[in-house]
């Protein structure tokens, strides 16, 4: 069979884990208005940091420990911002060309691998084991997570501070004005961002069992691909929809490449099919733009041949 | 309650676009004090404003606000006391977010606490904030779930005056805020702006292009050219004054004649 079922439920666990970075991107991109472009480094050196740990024997103090190393890089990143005013995609690129250093550091080496090693996954696979749900253990493990933090993304944009971000990417001024310091909100939105983005490393480290120094490259892409298809489908109404929206877009996300894969292309062909995503999603509404004015000045020249010939003749 | 002492300020020092915005400039404010100024445009009217604001940091000169020494003192903190109203209607409100959104942020100057930031808006405060709407006589209270960009300029300026009254400051600067209004809707903006400042017992520096409103509104009124302040009048004085008489005071102070194609002002 051409799309078999296993296919599309990998294709959704992977949605679902990356699902966690398109919401961290929809926090800094959509509401602080931030492009933050540390996103690649930040998730590898979640997923390092947590395969450390994890080989270690504490697959869930490794969770933590890769939220805390995605904070300190949004610590950095903001820093940079905020303090020494350095333009937010500079400052993201600088965060990432540095953690690919950091990171190896932290493995000791380029890459790990885990396929022994106790994780939340394989916990999860002993707890169901000989039911119905061992099949879908990954699936469970993954959603757990995001719904987590889902649910607490929604109710941190409901707060003040959470308010306070959305309003610093949307009016700097007014937000001075209401007394609340602008650094102080990038600062709190991008270390959020970083722990989210991180904590989906892990997972995914933990997930494949493997970690590699380079399993981040394009990860940004790929999450704004997620975030701009949910954007695009379910529009810009309320908070809520928007997340699940976003959600949907990163499950969506996956299964068009896990499709695309299927025409027998090579994995390296990934990339170029994510980027092409990207373009074609972000582009939609500008085509749909064109195609009405088309229609537009369509209708107008038939209604001004019409209205000639009557008057001309 | 405000004091600016021998403030000075020079954008691009060192380079061909040097410009001295704010030269040796002295300025007492009297609580309650509502002050309107004029001054053509460069006269540093604005410049003096986020002086007072905090917009940028003087080069000299110290700002003091009831007795406290706030010339170092950033924007955000000074937020606290001062209520600040730009002529842009866009500037005051963020356009993607709901009027209830917006007013629970200017709502946050009360709080003190930091766990405040963690709380939401509640039921109550809601209601409050709807009678607030209500006042403005603009039907806003049953658009409270719409994104403010939808609203027009009148109703954002309102809004936003609204908005930085909530908490009411210890002062208030509106910089030209109904320059961007139609006739109709910058009375009725510039009424509510009288009855807000009245209730609350507001000191307040008022910006205006309009001679008539400089002179009718206040208690006091300054002109202002070069980066000083070349007139300041009140009280008997200011009452007798016209439009004309004004003008004329105008051209003595700045030290320079007008022809009457350049008067810079509406009458």
């Amino acid at each position: 069979m051409f799309i078999t079922w296993a296919l599309i439920q990998s294709a959704l666990e992977l949605g679902i884990i990356y699902g966690i970075i398109a919401l961290a991107l929809f926090l800094t991109y959509s509401m602080l208005n931030v492009c933050d472009l540390s996103t690649d480094g930040c998730y590898t050196m979640g997923a390092a940091a947590g395969a450390v740990v994890a080989l270690a024997g504490h697959p869930f103090l490794a969770l933590f420990a890769a939220m805390g190393t995605g904070i300190l890089s949004g610590l950095v990143n903001a820093f940079l911002q905020t303090k020494m005013k350095v333009e937010s995609m500079l400052a993201g690129i600088i965060v990432n060309t540095g953690l690919y250093t950091v990171n190896i550091c932290i493995m000791g080496k380029s890459n790990l691998n885990m396929n022994t090693t106790e994780t939340v996954f394989s916990m999860m696979k002993d707890l169901t084991k000989d039911t119905f749900l061992e099949s879908y253990s990954k699936m469970i493990v993954a959603l757990i997570f995001l719904v987590i933090i889902a649910i607490l993304l929604a109710l941190f944009l409901g707060t003040r501070l959470g308010l306070s971000i959305r309003a610093t990417g949307n009016n700097i001024a007014m937000v001075k004005s209401s007394s609340i310091n602008p650094a102080m909100t990038t600062t709190v939105g991008l270390c959020i961002g970083g722990a989210m983005t991180a904590l989906a490393g892990c997972l995914l480290g933990e997930y494949q069992k493997s970690v590699d120094v380079n399993m981040g490259t394009g990860m940004v892409t790929v999450a704004l691909a997620s975030l701009i298809i949910g954007e695009t489908i379910f529009g810009r109404k309320n908070i809520k929809v928007r997340i699940v929206g976003v959600i949907i877009g990163s499950c969506l996300y996956r299964v068009i490449v896990a499709i695309a894969l299927r025409f027998n292309l090579p994995a390296s062909a990934l990339k170029l099919v994510s980027a092409l995503i990207v373009a074609i999603a972000i582009s939609i509404p500008a085509i749909k733009e064109i195609i009405a004015l088309q229609k537009t000045k369509h209708a107008a020249m038939l209604r001004h041949r019409e209205l000639y010939q009557k008057g001309g003749r | 309650m405000l004091k600016l002492m021998d403030i000075c300020k020079t954008f691009n020092k060192g380079t061909v676009n040097e410009k001295t915005a704010l030269n040796h400039l002295n300025l007492e404010v009297k609580d309650g004090d509502f002050i309107t100024i004029i001054g053509s445009n460069g006269a540093g009217k604005s410049t003096m404003f986020n002086a007072i604001c905090g917009g940028f940091y003087v080069d000299e000169g110290f700002v003091e606000l009831d007795g406290q020494d706030i010339t170092f003192l950033p924007e955000h903190k000074r937020a606290k006391y001062i209520g600040h109203l730009f002529q842009d209607p866009m500037k005051g409100t963020a356009p993607n977010m709901t009027i209830e959104e917006n007013i629970a942020i200017a709502y946050l100057r009360t709080s003190t606490s930091q766990n405040a930031f963690l709380s939401r808006v509640s039921r109550k405060e809601k209601e409050q904030f709807r009678e607030r709407l209500a006042v403005l006589n603009m039907g806003l209270e049953d658009r409270m779930k719409q994104p403010v960009g939808l609203l027009s300029g009148g109703q954002r300026q309102a809004l936003t005056l609204l908005m930085a009254t909530m908490v009411p400051p210890k002062l208030l600067l509106l910089d030209e805020h109904t320059a961007a209004l139609d006739p109709a809707t910058a009375d009725k903006v510039l009424d509510l702006t009288k009855k807000i400042v009245k209730e609350n017992h507001l000191s307040c520096l008022m910006i205006t292009h309009n001679m008539h409103s400089a002179l009718e509104l206040g208690n006091r009124t300054l002109m202002m050219d070069s980066g000083r302040i070349i007139l300041d009048i009140e009280g008997k004085e200011r009452d007798g004054l016209t439009v004309d008489g004004l003008l004329e005071k105008f051209n003595t102070g700045a030290g320079k004649e007008l022809d009457n194609d350049r008067i810079l002002f509406s009458k």
